[in-house]
């Protein structure tokens, strides 16, 4: 590919692209997770079992991973929506965007001891 | 139209137009014609994206309640299990919330993978066994989600 052709976008499009991708993910576990809630139905211990595998720690590091794509996609998506229906929004989508990216790191740090704090107890002992 | 210029799209450069001499008339692109099937489709693309927004404003408060409840408050995810469940859904509050949730997290992501499938897959062939897929697994989720959410019984054993 010749040098210079590949369009590499800017805020709009990689928080289109970004806002795609987590969708995509969160539907995903949407599917497998009305299934696996659907195990009440079945016996108090099937439920329990699949659960427990919730709180193993590598489907805790996983969960951190789905609690970040859906702080983005609801941050992002009330961005959207800002651009959408408020008259300054184009205007300001950039100043938006970063507007989101703070708020989104800021919830996630706060959310690495709820999240991952059993899984480290679990490896590394209490 | 003089009679030196007998085609309509002649003698471009240079004609003097006015009232006497007028230009060509040239349709707009995309005009509706004898030949345009009467129906549209409606506003349905209308409706889904009105309905992306209004269902991720309340999709924001009642998936980040869910976060809250089960991943963070009185111990995160180590507290779960059958008995939690049963103590939330013996609340109707907590089994409306579940079902809303539910049912507008399920249309707002299928519509979303609909436009996704809409936009990447470009065989007529292609896209109708996605759409297909993912209309009959999304029908499914939501009936099977909303028959456990109504039929729970806490007592099951």
């Amino acid at each position: 590919m010749p040098a210079g052709t590949l369009y590499r976008g800017r805020e709009g499009m990689w928080s289109w692209v970004a806002h795609r991708v987590t969708g995509v993910l969160i539907f995903f576990f949407l599917f497998v997770h009305v299934l696996d809630t659907a195990l009440v139905r079945v016996s108090p211990e099937a439920y329990d079992e699949v659960v427990a595998t919730y709180k193993t720690p590598i489907v805790a590091l996983l969960e951190y991973g789905l609690v970040a794509a859906i702080l983005f996609h609801a941050l992002n998506g009330l961005r959207v929506i800002a651009v959408d229906f408020w008259s300054k929004g184009p205007r300001y989508q950039k100043q938006m965007l970063w507007t989101v990216m703070g708020i989104w790191v800021v919830l996630m740090a706060g959310a690495v001891y709820p999240v991952l704090g059993h899984a480290a107890r679990e490896l590394f002992g209490s | 139209m003089s009679a030196e210029t007998p085609s309509a799209i002649g003698a471009v450069e240079g004609a003097a137009y006015g009232p006497d001499n007028p230009a060509p008339y040239i349709e707009p692109p995309r005009k509706r014609t004898g030949r345009t099937p009467r129906s549209t489709r409606g506003n349905f693309e209308m409706a889904a994206w009105l309905f992306m927004r209004l269902s991720g404003v309340v999709l924001v408060v009642l998936v980040i309640g869910h976060l809250l409840i089960q991943l963070v408050l009185d111990g995160g995810v180590s507290k779960i299990g059958f008995a939690f469940v049963a103590g939330r859904w013996a609340n109707p509050f907590w089994q409306v919330w579940d079902l809303l949730m539910l049912w507008l997290a399920m249309l707002h992501g299928a519509n979303g993978l609909r436009t996704v499938i809409n936009d990447y897959a470009e065989r007529p062939n292609t896209r109708l066994w996605l759409k297909g897929l993912l209309y009959t697994a999304t029908v499914f989720t939501i009936l099977l989600g909303t028959l456990v959410i109504f039929t729970f019984d806490p007592n099951i054993r």
